[in-house]
């Protein structure tokens, strides 16, 4: 190691910074927000010996950094992020370049796409106006350019639809693609015969315009999917931790959780995340399980226990031994668990694929219709087939095709706004088909940590005292109480001298004696006082406080629950946790059906319950015990708290502590779904006049590019309709 | 109809011209942050910390 970096910094020191190697690191950073922060971030790192450049993404809030690897490291960066008072964590390079560079694919491809549509409409239009008295060379040669300009630019841009039809048809499925690639490729080879010929049924102009107006679409939707995606990939690195490892030689390294092997020896602090699933070998403690297991009371541990990965260590420090990638473990039991229940959504076809199981098939047999329907007439067999191909085109989904996406983009970016990633592509769709919703309770109803219970109840001076002590701890408890005397008191000062011992609590010297913030036996209290309290207070010549807390409800839930069953939603409540604590949320909320000490098999079995009853499940849950759960029901929705693998697995994420999302989302998929279909009903119109028109040969090319231009136009102003609107949930 | 000659090849050379100038700054990331590009004109250079240089030392991907 230290080898590789004396060789790579050897030409750095010869040739100094012009030709140093350098090294990048990209960091996602949470609270870029504007335009300042954005400088201000560029600065800080540019600041740094070291860096040679810093270039910051406002839109994907991530910032690429280039530093000579000998001078600095990532972790000195980032320290030097958070010193200014950003939140970062690094991302790993590889996270990123594939969409990245999908997105500018598609882009490129738009872009030729939009030069071939703007150019072989100014050689259409030309010879229009020109008519018939147009010389007949240059009528030629304007084909002929169009030609030169159409087909490459189809080749190139439609790849996209022409991959996707022909895997959809390897798979023996009709998608929305293959009536497109279908109407594209003819149209572009029809007039390509059409042109040798010196015919006049030239629809390059049409061919391509369909395809910028479809690759807009396709874009779009792309791209917000893009962006929710990237969103919730930061909201995951901010969360991922170092752990603490101890070498052989008994030094300790902070290394990235990711790179943890099985057998390191960990240690985990007080009020740490357990970084990795384990085996403890010192200490005693109590972890908070939780994210795992909805419990909410803590679970004592002591060596030999296994630990996993995502509980909290709420008393002593622990050394453990990294049991990770072996089987068996709790993460790969949900895997497996998850696998089978995903099964069922895999089938899920989207609705405008199911729209082009009917309409692709449909759309060839009348084109077939037009082809027989005029031989027999008597059009001969070269104009029968230009009428056949008139009505594939006109009847070309490009209005079908952009009115799912455009509705879903202007659905998705309005969620985004409100703190709601939908990452799923057909999430909205499955979402606003649910009657049932089905909530976890722990990180779910309530915010998953414990909360000062009372607070108002303590006097003002005990309070402020006692979280004065508390602020220099991380244990769970000391952060509720500084949170609730913040709350009360606006700001908390720091007391001077505070020390902390692991698994009792903390103490301070005064004047007048020592004051003590900890479990009863530290704070002197005898186990016969000790009640329901976990936490307590003593000061010289004072009786000592006690503390209670519970893990409270989200703001607003009561609310949310009952505008739910209001607007007709069947609500339920299924928790890992014990059944009083379970009861005592259901009664407050207002749900009636409430299961307690559910396990992940039961959530799955009570959700298959569910569907077999006709029921269509949304699943709101965050712990690494819902994750199958998530996985098994209709659609899903994670709180940006949840668990890596349950956040990952959901439709949507949503931010922030009040679980009005929950409606926003909902009453925004209904909406949306209900927009598609009137999109549906605006392209029916559209073909219900053109198709008659085709079928008798009136189409020319003219009227073939007006009315496929005005459908798209009209399709995609509907949907923007939807930014404007005040979502409003009714049944 | 020797006018045509002329400018249709010129016009679409200046087409090209445009479409590969656009793929360039695609390709060069300038499509990257269109947020950022935004906010950026309105940045005053207080000392040289060039985001240009940034530009420069951006890695491939």
């Amino acid at each position: 190691m230290a080898e590789a970096q004396l060789i790579d910094r050897a030409p750095a020191l010869i040739a100094e910074a012009a030709a140093a190697p350098s090294q990048t690191a990209t960091f996602a950073v949470e609270n870029m927000n504007c335009g300042g922060c954005m400088g201000k971030i560029e600065r800080v790192l540019s600041g740094q010996p070291g860096v040679v450049g810093a270039r910051a993404n406002l839109s994907a809030k991530r910032v690429t950094v280039a530093f000579e690897p000998g001078r600095t490291s990532a972790p000195k960066l980032l320290a030097s992020l958070e010193d200014a008072g950003f939140t970062a964590a690094e991302f790993v390079a590889a996270d990123l370049s594939a969409e990245e560079k999908l997105n500018r694919d598609f882009l490129g491809r738009l872009g030729v796409a939009g030069f071939a549509a703007m150019n072989v409409m100014l050689l259409s239009v030309s010879v229009w106006s020109g008519g018939e008295s147009m010389n007949p060379a240059t009528h030629d040669l304007f084909h002929w350019v169009s030609a030169l300009i159409a087909i490459p630019a189809v080749a190139y841009a439609g790849q996209p639809f022409f991959s996707s039809a022909w895997r959809g048809l390897r798979a023996l499925r009709v998608t929305m693609d293959v009536p497109i690639s279908l109407a594209i490729l003819l149209s572009a080879g029809m007039s390509l015969v059409q042109t040798m010929r010196g015919g006049h049924e030239i629809y390059f102009d049409a061919c391509v315009t369909l395809l910028f107006f479809l690759l807009i679409g396709r874009f779009l939707d792309q791209r917000m999917r893009l962006r929710a995606k990237g969103a919730a990939q930061n909201l995951l690195r901010m969360r991922s931790q170092t752990a603490t490892i101890i070498r052989t030689d008994g030094s300790a390294e902070s290394v990235p959780t990711a790179a943890l092997l099985p057998g390191d020896r960990l240690v985990v602090a007080t009020g740490e995340r357990i970084p990795a699933d384990g085996v403890i070998l010192l200490g005693r403690s109590q972890t908070d399980e939780s994210l795992l297991t909805g419990e909410s009371l803590p679970r004592s541990v002591a060596p030999g226990d296994e630990i996993y990965a995502g509980t909290v260590n709420l008393g002593t420090a622990l050394e453990m031994s990294v049991t990770k990638g072996e089987k068996n473990t709790l993460l790969a039991e949900m895997t497996t668990l998850m696998e089978t229940a995903e099964q069922a959504r895999g089938r899920y076809v989207r609705l405008a694929d199911r729209a082009a199981r009917l309409y692709g098939p449909g759309v060839h047999l009348l084109a077939l219709t037009t082809f027989l329907g005029w031989m027999f007439a008597g059009g001969g067999w070269e104009f029968s087939l230009l009428t056949a191909i008139a009505v594939l085109i006109v009847t070309c989904p490009c209005a079908l095709a952009l009115a799912v996406p455009a509705v879903q983009v202007a659905a998705s970016s309005k969620l985004f706004a409100a703190g709601v990633l939908v990452k799923a592509a057909d999430g909205l769709e499955r979402i606003s088909e649910i009657d049932t919703i089905v909530f976890d309770k722990t990180g779910t109803l309530t915010h998953g940590q414990p909360a000062l219970l009372d607070a108002g109840t303590h006097e003002k001076e005990t309070l402020q005292a006692a979280a004065s002590l508390a602020i220099a701890s991380r244990h769970p408890y000391a952060r509720a109480v500084v949170a609730a005397a913040r709350q009360l008191f606006g700001s908390v000062q720091r007391s001077e001298n505070v020390e902390e011992v692991p698994g009792f609590g903390l103490k301070q010297k005064t004047l007048t004696g020592e004051e003590r913030l900890g479990s009863a036996e530290w704070c002197g209290v005898s186990a016969a006082q000790h009640g329901e309290a976990s936490l307590w207070y003593s000061r010289p010549c004072a009786k000592p406080v006690a503390f209670t807390f519970a893990d409270t409800v989200r703001p607003g839930a009561a609310k949310i629950v009952k505008s739910l069953l209001a607007a007709g939603f069947a609500v339920e409540l299924i928790s890992g946790d014990r059944p009083d604590a379970v009861r005592a949320i259901a009664v407050a909320l207002g749900i009636a059906a409430w299961r307690a000490r559910c396990k992940p098999q039961d959530k799955i079995a009570r959700l298959d319950e569910l569907r077999l009853g006709g029921r269509k499940v949304l699943m709101v849950g965050d712990g690494l015990n819902d994750a199958p759960a998530l996985a098994a029901s209709h659609a899903s929705l994670s709180p940006s708290t949840a668990a890596d693998i349950s956040q990952m697995t959901s439709d949507a994420v949503f931010q922030g502590q009040s679980l009005m999302p929950v409606l926003e989302l909902i009453a925004t998929a209904r909406r949306a779904q209900r927009m598609a279909f009137e999109n549906f009903a605006i392209a029916g119109v559209y073909n219900i006049i053109f198709v008659p028109i085709a079928m008798a040969g009136y189409v020319t090319p003219l009227v073939a590019a007006i009315a496929m231009s005005t459908s798209s136009i009209l399709v995609t102003a509907n949907a923007l309709r939807l930014r404007n609107s005040k979502g409003r949930l009714a049944q | 109809m020797t006018a045509l000659t002329w400018l249709i090849p010129i016009a679409l050379f200046l087409g090209l011209l445009g479409l590969a100038a656009f793929l360039w700054s695609l390709k060069s990331g300038q499509f990257d942050d269109l947020e950022g590009a935004a906010y950026r004109i309105l940045e005053d250079d207080p000392e040289e910390h060039t985001p240009a240089k940034g530009t420069d030392a951006k890695p491939a991907g």
